[in-house]
């Protein structure tokens, strides 16, 4: 009896606690980033964003979660009703679990496993599935172009995704997120060779999360609302949060990859919790996303297609090459 | 990859391939107002769109059969609501045609002021719509900030930030309230430089010029053939303006220029919008440093009203004003073309008077009507996102394209 205490109980209970804590970190984040994109394209639009719930409207996201909750579902008639609320489900149940490798300081991550990298990959690329369901359970023709774009999209950008961290890896000779961010320990990737793979990197993660300037597969002005035109109330929300945590995913990924994930700017400021530089650096690159979105108008389907392929491919592809030669040479000498 | 993604859909007789038909609008975004687009589509590339108007008709042009020419003035600010001054303008001048009075000078350069304000308005919105159908969303809260600066002048003159009633027949309706042109003049310099912001946004930025450069390219030709007129027709390259060919209310003694494009797509469009403001500005100016002292409406009771203070002295100010609030006035039998350049093109009155106190026949020719028709010639083979693009860059507005 003793023994299943120690060896499983106590275990499960301490994993269990870690899923709370990282759901909860993870689902306040997307809230109040929501509350956050407001406030920032508030500030660049020249007016003052929500500013009536609560001191400064810091309880806006909450009115926003009452409201879509006690919203009405509107399910189509002509749409598949099990896969219509199946997809946004799924969207959100990835968007959460890919959290589940992510290292929030040395040591502070439920699962250390030596495929991270890998595995956060295969469950974004798995996003890709959700949008297509519902882009064709809606039995919606906005939805269906929607949906369309998007996977061709997704699947795009993550093949120079996939390229991207190919030249991380030959740097940091491993596929643990932990390892790669103690590999960054005498200088973080940005500041290196990498630094235009970083660029790419988070450009592509802008494609990947559906992000302006590529937001097509949801461009208002041509799709209506894209794949999630026929959603509504909590159904819709789900997609929404899902996205914006999908955000704060990659967000983390350029942290952790390029930007020395917890390590601080300097050691003398080591004194800083990891954590905190970690949130900081996220924040940092949420704010481009933002930023990004109050500049620039959107990009064309093909144009979009174009870059991805004729452009981010070959450039990665050139770059492992270059890192790779670059290793050789710095090791046969 | 590049290649757009194919739609197979079956047509009733379980054909595959047939054009995917997309319903787009008239409850839709981009839609500008009410446009109901039917596309035809070989994915996402657009074979043949097919516009449908009518949705907002309210049959002006019979109403104003049916109303005194006053009654029927506030119509036309409710036809081009972007820039309400524009068309009232053009039926007082119609009207004054019939009528042969001239409005005092005063009155004229009011009305060039607020024509020049109006075309701000119009362009304001056009641009930063369009940059909003592009995917920016920040020019066009930018631009809906000077838009209202502009509706408070509105305001401050008339009383309505929109459907003002200002421009009558015979001169304006009522004097400059003190202080306005040193107001207007204090917006003009800060609007520069918000032209300068703006267009650090939008004319040098990489996507915005790959979205607009050569999409729904407009040759000379077709753009003369079509009836096009107005920043469509000078995007093309013909150097065309109303304000220069037949001046009206005193324009031949102001010293601007017509820009010009070369190109006529989408972007040329742009460009010269945001020139055309400047221009505006710079009439503004010379507006208010020409502004004359005097009367502001014709010195003829028999079409203008008397004071108000004098109904209580003069027993014939009271006949007048009686006759005029209960019947309005008579215009002489005949008929009048009159045409303005509106900020959206040449929007043009065909006036028919029967010698009696309301129009006989009042056709409206609206430049928003000659360039939607465009809109399948510019469309076809382009693909859905840049038929929101030329849809923006069009400039159309309901109100007078369904009347």
């Amino acid at each position: 009896m003793d023994d299943l205490m120690t060896t499983y109980l106590r275990p499960l209970f301490w994993m269990l606690l870690g899923i709370g804590g990282i759901l909860a970190v993870v689902l306040g984040g997307t809230a109040y980033l929501t509350y956050a994109e407001r406030k920032v394209l508030g500030a660049i639009q020249l007016r003052k964003g929500p500013n009536v719930v609560g001191p400064f409207g810091l309880l806006q996201p909450m009115a926003d979660g009452l409201k879509v909750m006690f919203k009405e579902t509107i399910i189509p008639t002509q749409a598949n009703v099990f896969l219509f609320i199946a997809a946004p489900v799924m969207t959100f149940l990835l968007a959460l679990s890919a959290w589940a490798v992510i290292p929030f300081d040395a040591g502070l991550v439920l699962a250390n496993i030596n495929v991270g990298v890998l595995y956060v990959l295969a469950i974004s690329s798995l996003g890709v599935y959700a949008i297509i369901i519902a882009g064709w359970a809606s039995n919606s023709k906005y939805a269906l172009l929607g949906g369309l774009r998007s996977a061709a999209q997704m699947v795009s950008y993550e093949v120079s995704i996939g390229l991207i961290i190919v030249t991380v890896l030959l740097q940091a000779g491993s596929l643990n997120l932990s390892e790669i961010v103690e590999a960054q320990k005498d200088g973080w990737y940005i500041f290196s060779l990498l630094l235009p793979m970083a660029v790419l990197f988070f450009a592509s993660a802008l494609a990947e999360t559906n992000r302006s300037p590529f937001d097509l597969p949801e461009g208002e002005s041509e799709l209506v609302g894209g794949f999630n035109t026929e959603y509504s109330a909590m159904i819709f929300a789900l997609f929404f949060l899902g996205e914006y945590a999908n955000m704060i995913l990659m967000s983390a990924m350029t942290t952790i990859l390029f930007l020395g994930g917890w390590l601080p700017p300097w050691t003398a400021l080591g004194f800083v919790p990891g954590f905190v530089w970690f949130a900081l650096k996220i924040a940092l690159c949420l704010f481009v996303f933002l930023w990004v979105r109050g500049t620039l108008p959107r990009y064309r389907y093909d144009q979009l297609m174009r870059i991805g392929w004729k452009f981010f491919l070959p450039l990665s592809l050139l770059w492992v090459v270059v890192v790779a030669t670059v290793k050789m040479l710095a090791g046969g000498a | 990859m590049t290649e757009p993604v194919q739609v197979l859909v079956r047509d009733k007789d379980g054909k595959e391939g047939a054009p995917f038909t997309l319903n787009l609008g008239p409850q839709h975004p981009a839609a500008h107002g009410v446009l109901r687009l039917i596309l035809e589509m070989d994915g996402e590339v657009v074979e043949r769109a097919d516009p449908h108007i009518g949705l907002l008709h309210r049959g002006t042009e019979k109403l104003i059969e049916h109303k005194t020419y006053t009654q029927a003035l506030p119509y036309f600010d409710r036809l081009d609501y972007v820039a309400p001054m524009a068309s009232e303008q053009c039926f007082s001048l119609a009207i004054e045609k019939l009528l042969g009075i001239t409005p005092p000078e005063r009155a004229q350069v009011i009305r060039v002021l607020f024509a020049e304000i109006s075309r701000l308005l119009n362009h304001l919105l056009a641009v930063t719509t369009f940059a909003l159908d592009l995917g920016a969303i920040t020019p066009a809260l930018w631009g809906f900030e000077e838009r209202e600066k502009l509706m408070g002048f509105y305001e401050r003159v008339s009383g309505a930030r929109m459907h003002a009633n200002y421009i009558r027949a015979g001169g304006v309706a009522r004097d400059l309230p003190d202080g306005l042109l040193d107001d207007i003049e204090a917006f003009c310099t800060p609007f520069l430089k918000f032209l300068d912001d703006l267009e650090t946004l939008l004319t040098n930025n990489r996507i915005f010029k790959q979205r607009t450069v050569d999409i729904g390219i407009l040759t000379k030709e077709d753009a003369i053939a079509w009836g096009a007129s107005g920043a469509m027709l000078r995007a093309s390259g013909v150097a065309w303006d109303l304000r220069k060919s037949q001046p009206y209310d005193g324009y031949e003694t102001y010293d601007f220029d017509i820009p010009v494009g070369t190109t006529g797509d989408c972007y040329a469009r742009y460009l010269v919008r945001m020139a055309e403001m400047r221009q505006s500005v710079r009439i503004m100016r010379q507006a208010m440093v020409k502004m004359p002292t005097g009367r502001v409406m014709v010195d003829d009771f028999k079409v203008a009203m008397p004071e108000r203070e004098a109904l209580e002295k003069s027993m014939e100010a009271l006949i007048h004003h009686f006759k005029l609030a209960s019947e309005g006035y008579r215009v002489p039998r005949g008929a009048t073309y009159t045409a303005i350049e509106a900020p959206k093109g040449e929007f043009g009155v065909y006036l028919v008077a029967d010698g009696t106190n309301k129009p006989y026949r009042c056709k409206i020719r609206p430049p928003s009507f000659a360039h939607l028709q465009l809109l399948p010639l510019l469309a076809k083979d382009h693909m859905l996102a840049d038929v929101v693009a030329i849809i923006g860059s069009l400039d159309i507005v309901f109100g007078e394209i369904d009347r």
